[in-house]
């Protein structure tokens, strides 16, 4: 089965999820682009976008035509030529509502499990429950007789287990994409013990088509992005827990949250970074690793307290942030949740005294100026310069951190998740947005 | 020389901001001011400078493509909005793509001449922030003629005159072109700099040559032009007062306050063929040839010229078809300083096409409006000198792929 072939039916499990619609849409677009090409006049693609709701797929329909509104937008030169032989479409606009309705066209969404059980591959996104995935993918195994590829989007799962469980002969691969999918150029993707050769070629040459930027991971729990992320996590939740000693809980996290953002240089403190994803998608990610991780406790109290709390983070439909640990006002953290009395706390009313507890920092650069700079080496070679001799506790706490970083990425390579230290980096500049990787020599 | 059978003014020039990306205060996605509010702003500018509307004989509103970016047509019908004094008297809508603020100053200077107006308000605008430039660029394609649109560039003006950019290459080195290129961009926005209504007023860039020498990249935007080539997608309206000397007086405006009409050149090309010459602007040659003829001078007795720099390549043609260098040789003219605001020979002193803005239905006034501030010392900041030998600006107002073409001269 050639490429084309192979995408010529495809179904999308958890379609209106975050990372399941995202995966729809480049995949419809991949799929509609193969049917414009004069060698596919024709050929049907068909792409199930498969849910559990109803509702939730309507709403992943809209988001659909909006994206490919801005896609095609985009590539309107290409479009211009793909279309010259339509001689009714003349304006921009007209060629675009076109590109549109035929990358849609490509799209069902349905509610039935059954549709896959015609497609030749199937992209995973749903809960991150491994005995689930199993089930699920062992009974389209069953009933699909083409031999499906499955594509599984976790993030946490060794695929071996799920092929193992499923039993699928290898006909399986990771293809983990970054949040949101359409945007982040990162793509772990993850063999299992036996995945077959030409499933890891398609998944490579699929990457390449959309222009996504591959690692390749070694099949363990929580892979490089995960692997860092939760332990950086951890870092964080222990670092404000030794800081309570001396300031409150709310004090805590919003010392931790500033050191992570501003002293280390990132687009995001730790816990606003958490609220982002999820506090209970954290939670849950550690959950599935935590078994697989010999020799060290992948878990968090302080994320497990606040999921009984109901403090979940995550974002609205329209992309905006829900509060969780921090709350938010047009973006901005303007709050701390305190679990003790069940409340916000104004970051306005301790700021200035945390601030003076963490002490004479040296001025950071801001992230912005750094991330895609070519020159940034200029810039944070003299910043962590300044940082290394600063007494102060919050230069202290950020040199902590950025060790802590950059142990936990080594610990990737040395445990054999990352094949080298440039993976690590790689993942933590694409799929984290990081200005620099952790595995650097600036406190050396 | 040709002689007028009276005489004709053009006094009371005013500009709104040029608005639109590069302005600090644009917004793609805020709410705008409508074209009603430009024409408004403009109109009442003028008459404010007039004495009033009751001093207005006659109307006339130039406008490309209102009927697609704003669903707007019957435009003459705004005069009374701008002032209810205008209510009642004639007015005209002209259009001629981009060369359309041209022919409404032609309208106004054969209705001085026809001597059944003392005063005309003459308007031009366009108000083009409404949808994205790719949707942008559909709407300003029937600039063109329209079976060609099919096969054209998906940004179809920019498109042709990347085309002609490449053929400019090809002929006399591309190198050396895409330098005066260079130039041309940054005597663009030096000269907006110091004028307060253009689009580029606020640049800050450092290096604006080093900027505008990025290559072009064919996938997503042209194959010979970058963006900094093209004149932007602007919002914006310009008008002036076209006057009998009767009308001067009338409006209590002493003749030493205007600038006269001493020659035009109104010229048009068939629009269903391609150009005669990829690499030269034919028909803004002629238009210049005429207007000069017509009032009897050599360009060499101009002072400054105002000319339709829509994208860099179409100015360093102009260069060419203002008789300032020879064929193939305005690359060098203009890498050489002369058409800087210290330059032997100013072009565009408050930025053009490409630095005070292209709000395509107004350009044409906004050029003769410079050329008043200019030749009367009401420049500001922007002001350069106007030598008492060379007491003429002209200007030079294109539509389309030099198709419609107005060029006039005002003397001091």
């Amino acid at each position: 089965m050639t490429y084309e072939e192979r995408l010529q039916h495809v179904s999308v499990l958890g379609a209106a999820g975050k990372m399941g619609s995202g995966i729809l849409l480049l995949t419809a677009v991949e799929m509609a682009d193969l049917s414009l090409k004069a060698v596919n006049q024709g050929k049907t693609f068909v792409l199930n976008a498969i849910d559990v709701s109803d509702e939730a797929l309507a709403g992943v329909m809209r988001y659909l035509k909006a994206q490919i509104l801005k896609i095609a937008e985009k590539k309107i030169v290409t479009l211009r030529h793909i279309y010259s032989g339509r001689r009714d479409l003349i304006d921009n606009d007209e060629i675009i509502a076109q590109y549109i309705f035929d990358v849609m066209n490509v799209v069902r969404p349905t509610t039935r499990l059954e549709a896959s059980y015609d497609s030749n591959m199937i992209f995973e996104a749903i809960k991150e429950d491994a005995a689930l995935k199993i089930k699920i993918f062992s009974e389209i195994n069953t009933k699909n007789s083409k031999q499906p590829w499955f594509f599984t989007n976790t993030s946490s799962i060794p695929i071996t287990v799920l092929d193992e469980g499923a039993g699928i002969g290898g006909r399986i691969i990771g293809f983990h994409f970054y949040n949101p999918p359409a945007v982040q150029k990162l793509v772990e993707v993850i063999r299992s013990k036996h995945t077959l050769q030409e499933v890891y070629e398609f998944a490579l040459a699929y990457a390449r088509s959309l222009r996504k930027v591959v690692v390749p991971a070694h099949d363990i729990a929580g892979f490089i992005g995960n692997g860092h992320f939760m332990r950086d996590i951890l870092h964080a939740a222990s670092e404000a827990e030794k800081l309570t000693k001396e300031i409150s809980f709310v004090e805590a996290v919003y010392a931790i949250n500033k050191i992570s953002q501003d002293y280390l240089v990132r687009p995001m403190g730790i816990f606003q970074l958490i609220d982002y994803v999820g506090v209970d998608v954290c939670s849950f990610i550690m959950f599935v690793m935590n078994p697989y991780t010999k020799d060290e406790e992948i878990r968090s109290s302080l994320l497990d307290k606040l999921m009984e709390m109901g403090v979940k983070g995550g974002q609205y439909s329209d992309g905006s942030q829900k509060d969780g640990i921090l709350k938010y006002e047009k973006g901005k953290v303007v709050a701390v949740f305190d679990p003790d009395k069940n409340e916000y706390i104004a970051i306005s009313l301790f700021q200035a005294k945390v601030d003076e507890k963490l002490g004479a920092m040296p001025a950071p650069p801001a992230w912005k100026t750094v991330v895609g700079n070519k020159a940034k080496d200029d810039i944070l070679k003299p910043y962590f310069g300044q940082l290394k001799s600063a007494a102060s506790l919050g230069a202290g706490l950020a040199r902590d951190y950025a060790k802590k970083s950059k142990e936990i990425g080594k610990h990737l390579v040395s445990s054999g998740v990352a094949f080298n230290d440039a993976d690590v980096n790689t993942v933590l500049l694409t799929g984290f947005f990081h200005a620099y990787g952790p595995i650097n020599e600036y406190l050396d | 020389m040709k002689k007028l059978r009276r005489k004709v003014y053009m006094v009371a020039g005013y500009n709104t901001i040029s608005m639109g990306s590069g302005r600090k205060e644009f917004h793609p996605k805020k709410e705008r001011p409508g074209l009603e509010d430009y024409i408004k702003e403009a109109g009442q500018g003028t008459l404010k400078m007039i004495g009033g509307a009751q001093n207005v004989d006659e109307c006339v509103i130039g406008n490309f493509m209102a009927s697609r970016f704003n669903r707007q047509a019957n435009l003459a019908a705004f005069f009374p909005y701008i002032d209810e004094g205008l209510r009642y008297k004639p007015a005209i809508r002209v259009e001629g793509a981009c060369g359309t603020g041209g022919l409404a100053l032609m309208s106004g200077i054969k209705s001085i001449l026809a001597e059944t107006a003392e005063v005309v308000l003459a308007i031009g605008f366009e108000v083009q922030n409404t949808v994205k430039a790719i949707y942008c660029a559909d709407f300003l394609a029937p600039a063109g003629w329209a079976p060609n649109r099919k096969d054209g560039h998906a940004y179809f003006f920019p498109g042709q005159f990347s085309e002609r950019a490449g053929a400019y290459f090809e002929k006399f080195g591309r190198e050396t072109t895409r330098k005066a290129f260079a130039r041309w961009y940054r005597n663009a926005i030096e000269n907006a700099r110091l004028c307060p209504t253009a689009q580029e007023y606020h640049n800050t860039t450092k290096d604006l040559e080093a900027a505008a020498m990025v290559e072009p990249n064919a996938n997503v935007f042209l194959e010979n032009l970058t963006a900094l080539d093209c004149s932007k997608v602007s919002d914006g309206a310009s008008a002036i007062a076209i006057m009998s000397e009767e009308g001067l007086k009338r409006c209590g405006i002493p003749v030493s306050g205007a600038v006269e009409v001493v020659g035009y050149g109104q010229v048009e090309e068939d629009i269903t063929k391609p150009p005669i010459d990829k690499t030269a602007l034919t028909t803004m040659q002629k238009a210049i040839e005429n207007a000069l003829e017509f009032a009897g001078i050599t360009i060499n007795q101009v002072a400054t010229a105002e000319i339709h720099d829509c994208f860099t390549v179409a100015g360093i043609m102009a260069v060419e078809a203002l008789g300032l260098a020879a064929h193939g040789k305005g690359p060098g003219y203009v890498i050489a300083g002369n058409t800087a605001r210290d330059g032997k020979f100013p072009i565009n002193t408050t930025g053009g096409l490409v630095g005070w803005g292209h709000p395509t239905g107004g350009t044409g006034v906004h050029m003769a409006v410079t050329l008043w501030e200019q030749l009367k010392g009401k420049a500001g900041a922007a002001q350069i000198k106007i030598p008492a030998d060379r007491p003429y600006g002209l200007m030079a107002n294109m539509g389309g792929d030099d198709k419609t073409l107005v060029s006039i001269v005002f003397k001091t």
